[in-house]
């Protein structure tokens, strides 16, 4: 499912982030950091309601804004208790959205089409996450050392924001898919690279066969969080499954931190990865006049503790919004 | 595409974990751990004059403070991360698990969070270790009366 939107524009976008991404190769780019994955708040959970609060804020003052039509925020955590807590200090009408770390795009999309059908004027799509609250509630405690594989992805700490409307800006938001949720069999909860790709293989061919377009359209194509394995993996999913040659190709994971020097095993992850690297160097590049025409696949691993205990796999989907540079 | 062709994909794209280094460091450091414990119980037995029975138990509190107390105050996780089983099969492997998360739960409250949550990942220790005792006592009595 594909649509094409005549008149939506990224008009301002704001980040904050956590220690480990404000030392990364992209940390001049952010709005805002904490020296703390605490955000100077009492626990991890209500730290990353503050990042999602604080770049709310932000975005109020780039945009020079103090409300909006409509606010779609989603997170990882059970009962999308970030989302909630910062929904409930902008006191605008609310969606709370789940789909993993693919919500950043599944929010794009549905802003778009609500500003595009003309039943709101404007939007705020939001999505956070936090290492620490997502390695708690899917994996083990915090403190705890238990050795991972070299495959596991690091949960991105942060919290982005975009401001959508009809007035005109640089960067449009041009078409944007609805993927499909993909199982195909793994259940690894560490290889969650190997979860996703299919789902983005997948959302990219539907892409590119309802525009009728070829790969080679986009100057840049990038996955949310699939990591140096994930990556390949894709590459070599897509090519056989569907012939596609991923040639201008690359994973906000990887773009996020610096491999060698940072412990963060094949690369970051969570909803907040892929918005983070697209709305900083991604953005920026776009705006330098580098790159003119972008898509983001987020990528989302449904997964949950209770279902893989119950011996079944992953699910996954993704969701692509298609970025273009107004001429 | 099936599932087993993609699990070829999959198997072809990710790195293998180095078993020979993490085994050895495991051997290692495990070994070391012996070493510690049966330190620990000459020096209580000798020096402090403690039966072998006790000071054997003693032996156990002392890691399993040691443990804990090296988690709280937050380095034991890179060690253990380290060194993998050779820390996590010894008791400082219990100790660190259930420190651990009794840190974590620790601002839910001392009832549902810290009393709720302190035997998550250790609960099972506890429960398989006394379901195994209980057998292992039973086949001790039926076989040598004791």
């Amino acid at each position: 499912m594909t649509f094409k939107f005549k008149n939506v524009f990224l008009n301002n976008t704001a980040t904050v982030v956590g220690p480990y991404e404000s030392k990364g190769p992209l940390g001049k780019y952010f709005d805002k950091s904490y020296n703390n994955l605490y955000a100077n708040q009492k626990t991890y959970e209500q730290g990353e309601a503050k990042m999602l609060e604080d770049s709310i804020d932000i975005l109020y003052k780039k945009a020079n804004i103090n409300s909006a039509d409509v606010f779609l925020s989603g997170d990882l955590l059970n009962q999308l208790i970030s989302s909630n807590l910062a929904a409930l200090n902008v006191k605008i009408p609310f969606l709370g959205l789940y789909n993993a770390c693919a919500t950043s795009m599944e929010g794009l999309i549905i802003a778009s089409t609500l500003i595009d059908s003309g039943k709101v004027k404007n939007a705020i799509c939001s999505v956070s996450s936090n290492n620490c609250t997502a390695e708690k509630q899917f994996r083990y405690p915090n403190e705890y050392g238990g050795s991972k594989p070299k495959v596991t992805t690091f949960t991105a700490t942060g919290a982005a924001s975009a401001y959508l409307s009809k007035t005109p800006s640089q960067i449009r938001v041009e078409s944007g898919t609805i993927g499909t949720v993909v199982d195909l069999g793994i259940t690894d909860v560490y290889n969650m690279g190997a979860v996703m790709a299919p789902a983005a293989a997948h959302t990219l061919n539907q892409h590119l066969k309802d525009l009728k377009r070829d790969v080679n359209y986009y100057d840049l194509i990038v996955t949310g969080d699939l990591g140096i394995y994930g990556k390949q993996i894709l590459k070599d999913y897509a090519k056989e499954e569907f012939n596609i040659e991923l040639s201008k190709y690359n994973d906000c994971g990887i773009m996020l931190y610096d491999l060698k020097e940072q412990e963060v095993y094949a690369g970051g992850s969570g909803p907040a990865c892929c918005p983070l690297t697209t709305y900083s160097v991604i953005l920026d590049r776009m705006k330098r006049g580098e790159l003119k025409r972008v898509l983001v696949m987020s990528t989302g691993a449904l997964h949950s503790p209770t279902l893989v205990n119950q011996k079944l796999s992953i699910p996954a989907i993704c969701h692509a919004i298609s970025l273009e540079v107004e001429k | 595409m099936d599932k087993e062709k993609y699990q070829k994909i999959v198997d072809k794209n990710i790195p293998k974990e180095n078993v020979k280094i993490n085994a050895t460091k495991a051997f290692l450091v495990g070994g070391f751990m012996g070493i510690i414990g049966q330190l620990l119980l000459d020096l209580y037995t000798t020096w402090l004059d403690i039966p072998t029975k006790d000071a054997s138990t003693y032996m156990i509190i002392t890691l399993i403070f040691i443990g804990s107390l090296f988690t709280a105050l937050g380095f034991f996780d890179k060690w253990v991360s380290w060194a993998n089983c050779g820390l996590i099969v010894p008791i400082t492997g219990f100790a660190h698990a259930m420190t651990s998360a009794a840190l974590e739960y620790k601002k839910e409250g001392f009832v549902l969070g810290i009393g709720a949550n302190i035997f998550k990942l250790t609960g099972s220790v506890i429960l398989y270790g006394v379901v195994s005792a209980y057998f292992f006592g039973l086949i001790r009595v039926l076989l040598f009366g004791g």
